[in-house]
């Protein structure tokens, strides 16, 4: 009886380790609501390489003066980019202004993400070499770090972090997402042609992983832009990733309001 | 009774036992693999798609020799230089379709919708809708094979797909040789990746086209769509074939030098024909350190007639909002 109990028992344990739910709640989505490093459903740490294959006119070189094609620019965006003056943007230290949260990921870059600590994720970009803070909530209570006092605006802003159930109806069966909302930016541009985004707009961020056939590991990352001022509608655009191997490559370079 | 047979008993017991357990561990994998091709319960595709189009409207559409992005190798920039648009024209390519390898550069709607089997209710297959010039793509979840690499081709291609980590993960063979979104091409070898992510009301579809034929490594290509509670089209119109300028039993070509596009981006925007040209360097961040010295910035937008007609630079009120 008792080799009976084993042996179903163990075929129990190997359909449940089989099931995708808990498959996906042995990686970390176990407790009611995961947070920070220990509640990854997967790890976005190591080096990343941006591949520019859509919108490449726009990302690879700086383009002229007057394009939005593909942003919903509003009457007020439109003067401000029609006004655009890279001397002016140099002459008056804003070098950076195309490199900040809402479009530094946009840019062709190389990423470096770490965790700082259980709770914080940094991303450095070595284009521009900014740095990204990603702040999760300290207990798992499934929301968004709840945003410290705001400071000093800066280009990368202030973001919450939280692993966000796919399934909204059953979140502890869930495979999860990154999201994260930033907000707190300096004004800067979605593109280096001087299409603005001013210091209302929110910056919110789904980080997808992939794992491909050929074993390449590549991350999505969607984002959306809002700004009530500067934009008529949400500005959309997914930028993809490919994980490399080590830093050989990291080629950090310094703002540039021309190039 | 000895204990000879006792004991053969016991292992008969084991024996039966042990089929059992093997038994069970196949027919509940099996089971749950089934259940794995259902949709996670919260995780809802079913409706109506409207592509946002910031990505760059329609990419490449309006420039008869723009290859920016794509990892064309040596041959798929041969085929490009002679290709001409005008094969569109061709009676017998004019209701060819393009293949599924639109769906991730495409700007139509996208409805998506599941086809259930009626008894049980288990999902057969998803299908993404076609568009006028779109063939539909039907995604089988029924966990069948992909067919023979020798079985007839087709525009919509074979293609299977499976939940992971509640994602609509996507996998297509068979398609014929085509257009990479009506400039480059693909061969009957390339097969697609797609992935169907919904965030809240975005779905972003990412797709992954592999070719040993005409791309030195993947193209990896993206959308954003957001859900719109307005119903889209979701049937092509029939395809009548009419002359379009082309006689029937030519092809429209270009001959080596003779290709009077090539320049026509570079001229536009200052993009050295390099870049224009496509290939894999010229996707990373490092290939604009060859860029640098090379490009020239308008000191205005400009467009051809062709992207005037869509936008040309873009503007206040040039994209349409999506209704939910």
């Amino acid at each position: 009886m008792k080799l009976l109990t084993g042996i179903v028992g163990a075929a129990a344990v190997v359909l449940m380790l089989h099931h995708p739910a808990y498959a996906q709640r042995g990686r970390g989505a176990a407790a009611t609501f995961p947070t920070g490093k220990p509640g990854a459903p997967f790890d976005p740490s190591g080096y990343w390489v941006s591949l520019i294959t859509n919108n490449w006119r726009f990302r690879m070189v700086p383009p002229a003066k007057g394009d939005y094609a593909g942003i919903p620019i509003s009457m007020a965006g439109k003067k401000l980019a029609d006004a655009w003056d890279p001397t002016q943007d140099e002459a008056t230290g804003n070098q950076c202004k195309h490199y900040g949260a809402a479009s530094i990921m946009y840019q062709p870059t190389r990423l470096h993400i770490t965790w700082q600590d259980d709770n914080t994720l940094r991303v450095d970009t070595d284009a521009g070499t900014q740095t990204r803070v990603f702040q999760f909530p300290s207990t798992g209570s499934g929301q968004a770090a709840r945003a410290a006092a705001p400071g000093k605006r800066t280009w990368q802003g202030n973001s919450s972090a939280v692993w966000e159930a796919r399934r909204a109806n059953n979140p502890e069966a869930s495979a999860r997402y990154l999201k994260v909302t930033t907000t707190n930016m300096l004004a800067g541009y979605l593109r280096k042609n001087g299409v603005p985004y001013g210091e209302s707009a929110v910056l919110t961020e789904y980080f997808d992983l992939f794992q491909e056939r050929d074993g390449t590991t590549m991350m999505f990352v969607t984002a959306v832009v809002q700004d009530p001022v500067y934009l008529e509608q949400r500005y959309i655009v997914i930028s993809h990733f490919r994980k490399e191997p080590d830093g050989s490559k990291w080629d950090p370079t310094p703002c540039s309001a021309r190039w | 009774m000895g204990s000879h047979a006792v004991f053969g008993e016991m292992v008969n017991l084991m024996r039966t036992i042990c089929a059992a357990a093997i038994a069970i561990l196949i027919g509940g994998y099996v089971g749950l693999a089934q259940v794995n091709n259902e949709a996670p319960e919260g995780v809802e595709l079913t409706g109506n798609w409207v592509s946002r189009n910031n990505t760059e409207f329609n990419t490449n559409l309006h420039r008869a020799y723009d290859f920016l992005g794509m990892p064309l190798n040596d041959a798929a920039k041969a085929w490009a230089l002679s290709h001409s648009e005008e094969q569109a024209s061709e009676p017998e390519r004019q209701c060819a379709f393009y293949t599924s390898t639109y769906f991730p550069f495409g700007f139509a709607p996208l409805p998506m919708w599941k086809e259930t089997e009626l008894r049980t209710g288990s999902t057969v297959a998803w299908v993404v809708g076609g568009w006028l010039d779109v063939v539909p793509m039907v995604i089988w979840m029924d966990g069948r094979p992909h067919p023979s690499a020798y079985a007839p081709h087709s525009a919509a291609g074979f293609t299977t797909g499976v939940w992971e980590n509640d994602v609509l993960t996507t996998y297509t063979t068979h398609m014929i040789a085509n257009l990479l979104h009506r400039r480059g091409p693909h061969s009957d070898l390339a097969t697609m990746t797609l992935r169907f992510s919904r965030h809240a009301d975005i779905l972003s579809l990412t797709g992954r086209i592999d070719d040993p034929v005409y791309l030195s490594e993947p193209l990896y290509a993206s959308r954003e769509w957001q859900f719109s509670s307005v119903p889209v089209n979701r049937s092509a119109v029939p395809c009548n074939v009419a002359y379009e300028g082309v006689r029937e039993g030519t092809v429209p070509h270009y001959r080596p030098g003779q290709n009077p596009f090539v320049e026509e981006t570079t001229r536009l925007w200052g993009i050295p024909l390099e870049a224009v040209q496509g290939g894999a360097e010229t996707i990373y961040p490092e290939y604009r350190k060859k860029l640098r010295d090379k490009y020239v910035r308008p000191e205005k937008c400009v467009s051809n007639d062709v992207e005037l007609a869509a936008g040309g630079c873009g503007g206040p009120g040039r994209l349409q909002p999506v209704i939910n």
